[in-house]
């Protein structure tokens, strides 16, 4: 029997506000000191009350509408109770039945192939206190408790079982962060938790109607995470079923060391969360204007960004999709192009897709940080020398040195020499010398093989340190090699 | 309407709370006297009446996203059941 993968994903985005959703404790708090960010209100305490943060629900209104959702005119909170050391007051402030946003969509493209995926609903509530599990001496384990991420703003974005392979559930949470990273409503850092992905998994039979019992899994920690742990579910399912086992609905976590996904099933009998209404929040009425001026301040999103970077730079459909991806980048891009009539757009997108990817790549670091070491107007100094004062070779070693030592190009070309020689007389003193230490390569090239050109070429830039003219150097050694 | 033994005991167990038999044979009568009084409400004619979980007539109360102060450290621990140094100390629980 062939089965088809069915994918559902529910991401957890913390919203980049300032305060907390239902308090004004600072929701900053990754490197504060534990239980610091913290009031009456966020620790739970009886007679309490919560106050509905705005800009929280203007972010996700934001989302709702870049995610072609429709926002609710009227929405409301729900207390979703449940007891766990993490929650604080027994319950978190959720929305169960009238979410923020509804029945969108994202695209995504595998395989240059576009897909619709739908997204079910986008809707508001609140992050949980942290565990910290510890062991005694005595080999006793307890946790610790730190309510500082407790109340944070955490945005729900649920999609529809639309997903078919790995590749698209992976391709889909790109897309997604980059959405949120470009409306600048949450930093989309999935290391770190604050942009997190449970996955619903079953298999389809072919041909037929019923699902197989989903599995939801969690505990991934990256896209990659993401991929492996579809990957790992997708085929024990499969197996499960040639083997005419039965599959169960249950929780299973990723453990990445172990490269598998295992079963969480507790004793614990099913969820009951009792949802209701959330007394000390009253209905809250979005009213038309309200959406249609966040309508307004939507920004360019990656998809029209990139099909502008292809009308207005004539960049090709590969270099616009990859530059556009993240906003950093893409706007790292456009601010080097404004700073030169001399370079063009393509070899600024070079430079950026090529050496300063691979610095970054092998740095671990962001756009931002590298831009820190290096920005637009310097990296595109450096392509403008590189059209003459300093080969490509050297320009590309000026650049890592530029990275590490933040200083710009010029700076580095003047203190370590490395400026192009374009003296022919310099030139010829150094190619008459590489002639007269190399007999066999000089009698070959004579005697009518061409190849040996090359290495004599290679013999005067590692006599010059890469900074002779390649094309000059070659000109030079054929008129010497046929002069004398 | 009589709550059976196996809805306390549910009940119970998503409250956190510990029940002797004779505990569970009493709450069952009295959670079962408290549901014939909303039987009572019930028969209220609600047809034009839109629903609601609100008693007075408040919409769209918000706060602008400031940071205001939180407590001292000491008094956000004054009540903890066992403290270890900044944060709250709980049984071990496995995520």
């Amino acid at each position: 029997m062939n089965y088809e993968t069915i994918i559902g994903l529910e991401v957890h985005a913390q919203l980049l506000t300032r305060s907390k959703m239902y308090c004004g404790c600072s929701a900053d708090y990754a490197s504060a000191p534990p239980n610091t960010h913290v009031c009456p209100v966020c620790l739970g305490m009886p007679g309490v009350l919560p106050v509905i943060n705005r800009q929280a629900v203007e972010y996700t209104m934001m989302t709702a509408l870049a995610l072609n959702c429709a926002v609710s005119g009227r929405t409301k909170f729900d207390r979703k109770n449940y007891p766990y050391p993490d929650l604080m007051k027994g319950y978190q402030i959720s929305q169960y039945d009238a979410p923020i946003g509804l029945k969108g969509s994202l695209t995504i493209e595998v395989d240059g192939r576009k897909k619709e995926v739908g997204i079910t609903r986008v809707h508001l509530e609140e992050d949980v206190a942290k565990l910290l599990h510890r062991s005694s001496p005595d080999g006793h384990d307890y946790s610790l408790v730190d309510v500082n991420r407790s109340g944070v703003p955490l945005m729900e974005i649920v999609g529809e079982p639309d997903l078919r392979s790995p590749e698209e559930a992976r391709q889909y949470l790109i897309k997604l962060r980059s959405i949120l990273r470009y409306l600048g409503v949450s930093t989309g850092n999935m290391e770190e938790g604050s942009f997190r992905c449970d996955a619903n998994i079953s298999l389809l039979p072919e041909g037929g109607q019923e699902f197989t019992a989903k599995a939801e899994v969690k505990n991934m920690n990256s896209f990659k995470a993401v991929y492996l742990a579809m990957e790992y579910e997708a085929q024990r399912q499969r197996r499960a079923m040639a083997e005419g086992k039965k599959l169960v609905q249950e929780t299973r976590g990723w453990v990445e060391d172990r490269g598998k996904t295992v079963s969480q099933r507790s004793k614990e009998y099913a969820h009951d969360y009792r949802y209701f209404p959330e007394p000390d929040l009253p209905p809250l009425v979005i009213g038309r204007d309200w959406v249609e001026a966040v309508r307004k301040k939507l920004p360019e999103l990656p998809e029209a960004r990139r099909d502008r970077f292809m009308a207005d730079y004539g960049l090709p459909l590969y270099d616009a999709d990859l530059l556009t991806r993240d906003r950093d980048m893409a706007e790292y891009f456009e601010e080097g192009v404004k700073a030169s009539k001399e370079v063009s757009a393509k070899e600024v997108s070079n430079w950026l897709l090529g050496e300063a990817s691979r610095i970054i790549n092998a740095a671990g670091i962001d756009v931002v940080a590298f831009r820190k070491k290096v920005g637009p107007p310097r990296l595109v100094g450096l392509i403008q020398d590189s059209h003459g004062t300093v080969n490509i070779a050297t320009a590309k070693t000026v650049l890592e040195e530029m990275f590490r030592t933040g200083k710009d190009a010029a700076a580095i070309i003047g203190q370590r020499g490395l400026g192009q020689i374009s003296d022919t007389g310099e030139l010829e003193k150094i190619v008459a010398g590489v002639i007269n230490s190399n007999a066999q390569p000089v009698a070959d090239y004579r005697a009518g093989k061409e190849t040996a050109l090359k290495f004599l070429v290679g013999q005067v830039m590692k006599a010059t340190r890469g900074r002779a003219n390649p094309q000059l150097v070659n000109e030079v050694l054929k008129q010497k090699l046929i002069k004398d | 309407m009589k709550v059976s033994r196996e809805e306390v005991l549910h009940i119970a167990r998503l409250a956190r709370v510990g029940l002797s038999e004779a505990e569970i044979t009493r709450l069952s009568e009295q959670l079962s006297n408290l549901l014939e009084h909303f039987q009572v409400l019930q028969q209220v004619d609600t047809t034009d009446v839109p629903p609601t979980a609100q008693s007075v007539a408040l919409e769209s109360v918000m706060r602008d996203d400031v940071v205001e102060a939180s407590l001292p450290p000491g008094d956000i621990l004054a009540n903890a059941p066992r403290r270890d140094g900044d944060c709250f100390r709980v049984r071990a629980v496995l995520e």
